[in-house]
Parts: C-alpha cells; sequence; structure tokens
C-alpha cells in the first residue's frame, strides 16, 4: 500500500530537472557499501489486509470492555462521550503541528488557551502549561522546576511514599546521578502527610505528595503546605482530575506545583498511552515552567488571537540553558480533555465524581463486611481503596479472572508485607450489579 | 468576528452529556475536603462540539493543504492507522492487566520493535521514551550509565554540530553534561577538524544528526563516528530525519551507538497539533543492558500451531523508566500498521520520493533564492529568505506571504547557521502537481519582493487571522481566560 503518488512520467520530468539519470543517483553521498540494504520485512498488506491482520491481533487482548474491571492504579475505566472522539478525529486538529504560524492555527492556540483555562479552574492554580507527556514526567518536570525556582540551592527533596511508584520511577531516572537527594520513600504508609512535615528542614526544595495518593486516599495538605513555606519549600501535589470535580482543589490548600494524570478526562485506557501531562504552577513560577504556553494577543487587524508565548524559557532559543529539553505537548490528548471538560461542565464534572466516590464507597463497606477481608487504612478515600484480602492478593485475582472479573492492583509488586493487599477502584462504569458481582465473588473465591 | 471564548458560551444551569445518577446508596462526603466553587463552563452539547468544530476551522492541517514545515515531516498520516488504534482491543486495554491477557499489545510492541531494530540496524529498541526529546534524554542517559559502568567517569562533554536541533544541547545539560559545539565546513558537513580537536578522554559522546539540518547527508560520517570511537566516545544518532534513510543505509550500520526515531515523523503516527510524539530508542549491543524498561521478549517460542508467549523484560542495567506505564502505545500501533503497509519496498520508495521531492524543489527554486549549500540534498532543501537588493525582506515575509497562497510556510530561522533560513521538506506524499504550484508561488513571492515588499511585509491578507503581536503577548501575559469566582456548586 502506497501513499507516494508519483506517477513514471512525474518521475522521469523531475529526474531530468534535477539532472540526474535515476533516483539511485542521488544517494552517491552515502557510504557505497553500506548503501541500499536490504530489510527483512514481512511482505506489504493492502488497508484491507492490514486492518484484518490488526483486528485479529486485538482480539488476542482480553480487555476490561470484554470483563468486570476494578483495576485503576493510575489509569482509570472512563465513560467517553461520543463527542470526544468526533472531534479528535477531524483532520484540521490531528493532521496539525505545534501552532508555530499562529495566523493559519488558531484552531490549536484556542483550543490550548481554554484547556489551560479549563485546568487553572479545575486545580484553583494560576498558570497551566499547554500539557506535558503523562502524570509521570509531569511530576519530574515539578522537581526540574524547584530546582530552576531555587537557583540550584536547596537540594533536598520530600517524596511521599504515596506517589504512585512509577511515577517515583520516573522521577529517579530524570534526577538520579544529579545533586538532588530523595527523602521519604520509606515512611510508614499510615503515617499521613504529617510525618512528611517532620522531614522538612532548611535544605529541602521541594515537598510531593499525590491526591488522592495512590492508595486512595485524600488528605487535606493545607498545613503541609505551610510547614514547606515557613522552611522555604514549595509543595508539588500530584492530583487526579476526576477527584477534583468534588474535592477542594490543591490551589486552595496552598500547593505552588499541580500536575496529574489528565488520562480519566476522556482519554481511552489504550494500553498506557498516550495520556496528559497536567502542570500548572502560581503566577510567580510561571517562567520556570516547563513545555508549551499560549497567551492572548491581538491581530495586526485589531482581533484577538492566540500565540506561543514565553518560548524565551525553552530550548530552541535557550539550548543548554533550558531547564528542560522538551518541544511538544501531548496536543491532541489536550484537545480530549478541553472537549471532555466542555461537554461534561460544571455539573456534568461533578456527577461523575459522585458517581465515583459512592460507589466505590459502597463496594467498600460491603467487601469489609465479608469474613477475612478488611480495608487497609482508615483515611477518607475518592474512588480507590486498598482492601486486605485473606489469601495472596495474586492468587485472589487469578481465581478472581476465572470468574470474569479484572480485579485490583496487586500492592505486593511494589510495597513490602502487602502481599495479600489489593488496590481496587471504582468508577461510574462499574454498575452496583457489578460491585455486588464482585462482593459475592470475593467471599466465594477467598475461601474456595 | 473570532470565535466566543469557552467561559463566553454556556449559561447558568445548562447542561451537556449528563451522566446517571449513582445506583448504589449514598456515603457521607468527607467533612471539609468538598469544594465549594467548581467554575467550568455550562455549555450545552450541540454548543460546545460547534465551538471546537469551528476553532478547527481556522487551522492548517496536512489534510486541508501542503505543509513543507522542515524537520517536521509533515507527510500524510493514514486515515486507516486512526482505526486500528481504536480498536477496542486495543483502545480498552489497562496497562497493568497481566501480559498474559494483553499478549495482542504485547505481539505489536514486539514486532515494531524488531522492525525498528531492523530498519536501523540496532541490537535492540525501547519504545518507552514518549517524544523524540525523550529519547534523546534516554539515549545521553544510557551513555552516560554506560562510561560509569566502565569507571570512566572522567568523560563529562558532549560535542553537537552547530546546525543541530535545540533539544540536543539541552538534553545534553539535563543529563549533567557540559556542551562544545561543533562548527559546520564550507559543504555543510560537520567540520571534522573540529571534532578530531575535541576527541580526548573527557569525550562522551557526539550528537549527529544525519541527513543534519541542512538536509545534506554528512560526507565524512564515517571518519567522525571512527574519531569519536577511537577516543572512547560514543555517537548519538538524532533520528528526526530518519525519513530520507529508509531502506538507504541504516545508522546502526555507519556505526552509531544510539538514535531515536520520531514515529510521529518517520512513521506516520499524527502530529495532533504539537503531539503526542513517541520517540523510541534503537542502540548497539553495548547499550543493550542500559535501555530504558520494561520492553517486551518472549517467554516460550512459538510452534506451528501456537504463536509464541510475549512477556516483560527489565534490561539488568537499565536507566529506568521514563515514563508510566509503557510509552505511547496507541502511536505503537499506528507505526505498526504502517511498517505493515509498506515493507522493505515501501519504506525504501518513501525515501527516494522524499529525497526526489527534496531535490526537485531544490532545483526548480535555486536562482530566485540562493542555495547556501548547493549540493544534492537529502528530503529537505533549506534557503536563505534574502536578497541584497531587497533588503527589507526578511525570511518572516516570505513565510507569512506563502499562506496567501494556501501553503504552510516552511520551518524558519532555523538551522541557525544560514541567514533567514527557509527550511523546506516536501515529504514524499506530495505530487509534482503540488510542488509545481509551491514552486510557482515561491518564485512570485520572489519577484514581488523586489517589486512590491510591502505586499509581503503586510502578509498574510487572504488568512482569517493577520500578524499577531507576539510581543505584547508576553509582556503583556494572558494565559487564561477570566475564571468566574464565587459561583456555588449547582446541586
Amino acid at each position: 500500500m502506497t501513499f507516494v503518488p508519483h506517477t513514471d512520467s512525474d518521475r522521469q520530468q523531475m529526474l531530468e530537472a534535477i539532472g540526474v539519470k535515476s533516483i539511485a543517483d542521488l544517494f552517491s553521498a552515502v557510504p557505497q557499501k553500506f548503501r541500499f540494504p536490504k530489510l527483512n520485512l514481512p511482505a506489504p498488506l493492502t488497508e484491507m489486509e492490514a486492518l484484518g491482520e490488526l483486528k485479529g491481533i486485538a482480539d488476542a487482548n482480553e480487555s476490561a470492555d470484554d470483563l468486570v474491571s476494578f483495576l485503576g492504579a493510575g489509569a482509570y475505566h472512563h465513560y467517553i462521550p461520543a463527542g470526544v472522539d468526533s472531534i479528535l478525529r477531524r483532520g484540521e486538529y490531528y493532521t496539525a503541528y505545534t501552532p508555530y504560524q499562529p495566523e493559519i492555527s488558531q484552531g490549536t492556540l484556542q483550543a490550548i488557551f481554554e484547556y489551560q483555562s479549563l485546568i487553572v479552574a479545575l486545580t484553583g492554580m494560576e498558570v497551566s502549561n499547554a500539557s506535558h507527556y503523562d502524570g509521570a514526567t509531569a511530576l519530574a518536570e515539578a522537581v526540574n522546576m524547584s530546582r530552576a525556582i531555587h537557583r540550584g540551592a536547596r537540594n533536598k527533596v520530600i517524596l511521599s511514599p504515596g506517589i504512585h511508584p512509577q511515577y517515583r520511577a520516573v522521577v529517579h531516572t530524570y534526577e538520579d546521578g544529579g545533586d538532588l537527594q530523595f527523602v521519604g520513600e520509606d515512611l510508614d504508609l499510615s503515617a499521613g502527610p504529617d510525618a512528611l512535615i517532620d522531614l522538612i528542614d532548611e535544605q529541602t526544595g521541594l515537598v510531593c505528595v499525590a491526591y488522592p495518593d495512590f492508595f486512595g486516599r485524600v488528605y487535606d495538605y493545607t498545613k503541609l503546605a505551610e510547614a514547606a513555606h515557613a522552611k522555604g519549600a514549595l509543595l508539588a501535589v500530584s492530583a487526579n482530575p476526576t477527584a477534583l470535580g468534588l474535592l477542594k482543589p490543591p490551589g486552595e490548600m496552598g500547593a505552588d506545583i499541580v500536575t496529574g494524570e489528565g488520562q480519566p478526562l476522556g482519554i481511552p485506557l489504550s494500553f498506557g498511552g498516550p495520556y496528559l501531562g497536567i502542570l500548572t504552577t502560581r503566577n510567580q513560577y510561571v517562567r520556570q515552567i516547563a513545555g508549551r504556553l499560549v497567551g492572548e494577543t491581538v491581530d495586526n487587524r485589531g482581533q484577538r488571537g492566540f500565540v506561543l508565548t514565553l518560548s524565551t524559557r525553552e530550548q530552541h532559543i535557550k539550548r543548554e540553558k533550558a531547564s528542560s529539553n522538551i518541544c511538544t505537548n501531548q496536543g491532541l490528548m489536550m484537545l480530549a480533555a478541553t472537549t471532555y471538560l466542555s461537554l461534561l461542565g460544571k455539573s456534568g464534572l461533578r456527577q461523575v465524581a459522585e458517581s465515583c466516590f459512592h460507589k466505590a464507597h459502597y463496594a467498600a463497606v460491603e467487601i469489609s463486611k465479608l469474613k477475612g477481608f478488611g480495608l487497609k487504612f482508615k483515611d477518607a478515600f475518592f474512588h480507590e481503596f486498598v482492601i486486605e484480602s485473606p489469601i495472596p492478593a495474586a492468587e485472589l485475582n487469578l481465581r478472581l479472572l476465572e470468574r470474569g472479573i479484572i480485579g485490583g492492583y496487586d500492592l505486593g509488586n511494589d510495597y513490602k508485607g502487602m502481599q495479600n493487599c489489593v488496590l481496587l477502584a471504582v468508577t461510574e462504569l462499574n454498575s452496583k450489579e457489578e460491585i455486588d458481582y464482585l462482593v459475592e465473588t470475593l467471599a466465594e473465591v477467598a475461601h474456595a | 468576528m473570532p470565535e466566543p471564548l469557552i467561559y463566553d458560551l454556556g449559561a447558568p444551569g445548562r447542561t451537556g452529556v449528563g451522566m446517571p445518577a449513582p445506583d448504589v446508596p449514598l456515603a457521607d462526603l468527607p467533612a471539609g475536603l468538598v469544594r465549594e466553587n467548581l467554575p467550568l463552563p455550562e455549555l450545552g452539547e450541540l454548543e460546545a462540539l460547534r465551538h471546537l468544530t469551528r476553532l478547527s476551522q481556522l487551522n492548517h492541517s496536512i489534510l486541508t493543504g501542503f505543509y513543507p514545515l522542515g524537520s517536521c515531516t509533515m507527510k500524510y498520516n493514514p486515515i486507516v492507522n486512526e482505526e486500528t488504534a481504536r480498536l477496542g482491543g486495543f483502545a480498552h486495554a489497562h496497562p497493568l492487566q497481566p501480559a498474559e491477557m494483553m499478549q495482542g499489545s504485547l505481539a505489536v510492541m514486539y514486532h515494531l520493535q524488531e522492525w525498528l531494530k531492523e530498519i536501523g540496524g540496532f541490537a535492540a529498541v525501547s519504545l518507552q521514551p514518549a517524544a523524540g526529546a525523550q529519547g534523546e534524554l534516554a539515549g545521553v542517559l544510557m551513555i552516560r550509565a554506560y562510561h560509569a559502568s566502565r569507571g570512566e567517569t572522567q568523560r563529562n562533554k558532549v560535542l553537537i554540530p552547530d546546525s543541530a536541533h535545540g533539544t540536543n544541547p539541552a538534553t545534553s545539560a539535563m543529563s549533567g553534561y557540559r556542551v562544545v559545539e561543533i562548527p559546520s565546513d564550507a559543504r555543510g558537513n560537520l567540520d571534522l577538524e573540529a571534532l578530531k580537536a575535541e576527541c580526548d578522554d573527557t569525550l562522551a559522546a557526539l550528537m549527529l544528526t544525519n541527513p543534519n539540518t541542512l538536509g545534506l547527508f554528512e560526507e565524512q560520517v564515517q571518519e567522525a563516528i571512527e574519531a569519536v570511537h577511537a577516543a572512547g566516545g560514543l555517537v548519538y544518532g538524532d533520528g528526526a530525519n530518519m525519513n530520507a534513510l529508509l531502506g538507504i543505509a541504516r545508522p546502526g550500520d555507519l556505526g552509531v551507538d544510539v538514535l531515536h526515531y520520531n514515529l510521529h515523523k518517520t512513521f506516520t503516527t499524527p502530529h495532533g497539533g504539537g503531539g503526542p510524539g513517541s520517540g523510541p530508542v534503537g542502540v548497539a549491543a553495548h547499550l543493550a543492558d542500559f535501555l530504558p524498561g520494561p520492553i517486551v521478549g518472549i517467554e516460550e517460542e512459538g510452534s506451528e500451531e501456537m504463536g509464541p508467549v510475549y512477556g516483560w523484560h527489565q534490561p539488568p542495567k537499565s536507566i529506568g523508566r521514563l515514563k508510566a506505564f509503557h510509552g505511547q502505545f496507541g502511536m505503537h500501533v499506528r507505526a505498526f500498521t504502517y511498517i505493515l503497509m509498506q515493507g522493505a519496498e515501501g519504506l525504501r520508495s518513501v525515501a527516494e520520493h522524499a529525497v526526489l521531492n527534496g531535490n526537485y524543489l531544490r532545483v526548480k527554486l535555486q536562482g530566485a533564492y540562493k542555495v547556501p549549500y548547493d549540493r544534492v540534498c537529502m528530503h529537505e532543501v533549506v534557503l536563505e529568505g534574502r536578497w541584497a537588493d531587497a533588503p527589507d525582506i526578511h525570511a518572516l515575509d516570505i513565510a507569512k506571504r506563502l499562506m496567501d497562497f494556501g501553503f504552510h510556510p516552511p520551518t524558519n530561522y532555523f538551522p541557525l547557521i544560514v541567514r533567514e533560513a527557509l527550511m523546506i521538506e516536501p515529504t514524499e506524499t506530495e505530487s509534482k502537481e503540488v510542488l509545481d504550484a509551491f514552486v510557482d508561488a515561491m518564485l512570485k513571492i520572489a519577484e514581488e519582493a523586489h517589486t512590491t515588499p510591502e505586499l509581503l511585509q503586510q502578509a498574510p491578507h487572504t488568512t482569517k487571522y493577520g500578524r499577531m503581536d507576539e510581543v505584547k503577548a508576553a509582556r503583556q501575559l494572558v494565559l487564561c481566560c477570566e475564571i468566574p469566582k464565587e459561583v456555588a456548586v449547582s446541586e
């Protein structure tokens, strides 16, 4: 299947214009012994054959659509209104690139400006960038930002053990080998935010927490923000945007940087990506934020318009002095979130958040009534919670799967002593019937 | 009349897509943690979709017109890719489901790894990096880990040609390296003597884009790579321009130790208005243990009746994770679909026609425009957008005037070593008719530059928006709509 439109006659005319005999003559600068390697690839397929092939491969997955799922842990199964994909499918959006030429890119630019606005409203912060790769890399950029804000002084970063283990791993990949020292990850999981306060000192540049945390728990971080600020440190909160439809936003708690995974805002699970990194801050730190920013201005005809702005922060101008090397955003995913929030609006997002909350609490109450099961933590939670099972989580999940249920995340993978702990997520897509089926099945399989 | 802002649309109490009421008993909301104000807009469904559709119509895009943005490979993105990435088995796959349930996703990733190895001449590939810039970061972190594993921590500098993308020095600095810039010579090649002078035992790596950003194949690429290797350094290949090399030459064969691919350039995953990209890294055998992971491997070989069983594999000295989960999987599916439709011959034809188109524009525009490095180019050509006898005209004016002819302008003011640069990459999916129309416009503009320069300086004229006041945007920062305060949540 070729997408090259040239006819033989086109090729001939073009070669003549160039003054060479054959296309191969255009490659004489390539060392001869390496020129035109024979690639061992499958024979090409037509569109019809390729689609058939891919359908077969996709069918080899047993996805959340085929089964009942309570798996979350950083990626959530939510209802996506039909309108979202109708916008993403518009070639005017998905086949454009970074809006370098504002006169003919106002669609993308205004959409980003509106995304920035919606995210500011949701997080309670003052500035949002045009988006980042995902929730994990957005948190890593928060660490970079904090270093830039402190101009290299203050080399201690506090990472709560309640941050997603993979997010912490990404922060370490970005920063290990540098001059930062990370503390806090080995704190007692039951200790809550007060234990983090005890770690803050004059060397601390940044405190990082999650909201809800990896275990679904929600805390008011106001005291933590005050304690950080009292010592001259910053607070970064990695937040779930669905939760912010119901819960007090981190901006109101005094956070200096709010990051998050935007996938719940209308983006399919898609085996982990592409997702959407949310990155926001206070006005005073706008020059340290990574990534693209869109600002309002006017054109030479007096019309309101939008442009990429403050690009002097970025790599193509600052080169080795830039604080980040990012040169894209997650444009299309940003558009998905913008469309999702526009379609749901104030009442719709609140409905989704409340629905998740109530269903998760119903599930937690019913499961904790079961013999041998209990909730691991007593703290308030949003739509995820940890249950302790009488049998190892891995075994429990296998038995659930035999009965058509994708169980929760096995916390024994990441936390010592939690082999019997499962992190369950419940969203608006899980009906009462499904929850009751889970509860029933848990009772059955745990004592089988 | 500009399209209104979302916060100027809608009305209090209006709803778009409604959600069902919970079908379970209600729990008590957490005291003190419920937000009082959720200042999101309130639009009807049609109103929201009409707004976003109208906005889309203000964009130039590949589907609506020629987009010769140099270094970005704005080629046709096959529509079928959009179908395959949305197949239910992929779109609804949770990233933390056990590998045994996800054999389809793992098969796509495994084969894409294998194909990228074959196309680039590498021993191993990781699909994890989220974009080209993150692929670069992965590469440079691997190089640092490699030197550290050999006890050569004194290697603290990275050599970068003056024609390189800004991400190269930014990435090196993020990884703690000192950047030394290497000049280009009169033929647009990396200055070999300047390079050799820096090849000592403090050399960590050379970052090389080939073809370089002048659109030229590095004529002394082998000598340059040999010099770096002889000094104990490694060569990082910036794969931004791989579209010119598919089936033409494999960077791994040339001695490149690590290279990132841009799936959104070379392998037709859509640019999406600025992302998501996807930047897999390929490496030679001595770097394979350092790859970001996990990557996909074969757990059990297949038989005649049964395919192999795929599983996750963490390279033993991995630099770690670059991203949560498994990379931009939806982009992997699209690139997989594309390569499946191309095969080896198809890919070679892609590069051949990309280079044919690049050279056709070069010869057609030469004369009217100065081509500063005048030799056979690869997939793109760099011109100077200036004339001694039209001193008030700049590359920017030419770029803006092109919009009046319905074309997206080329990349301008890059590479930095060409004055008033116009970097034109037509790609292989554009026909001769489109190129001829573009040439006509460019020649007309060159003429106007001399006869009616104000036409260029005031351009664009026919677009819905004129030139934007970028200084105002930066000085009087307005980065979001006015968010309504004190609005109680409607019950």
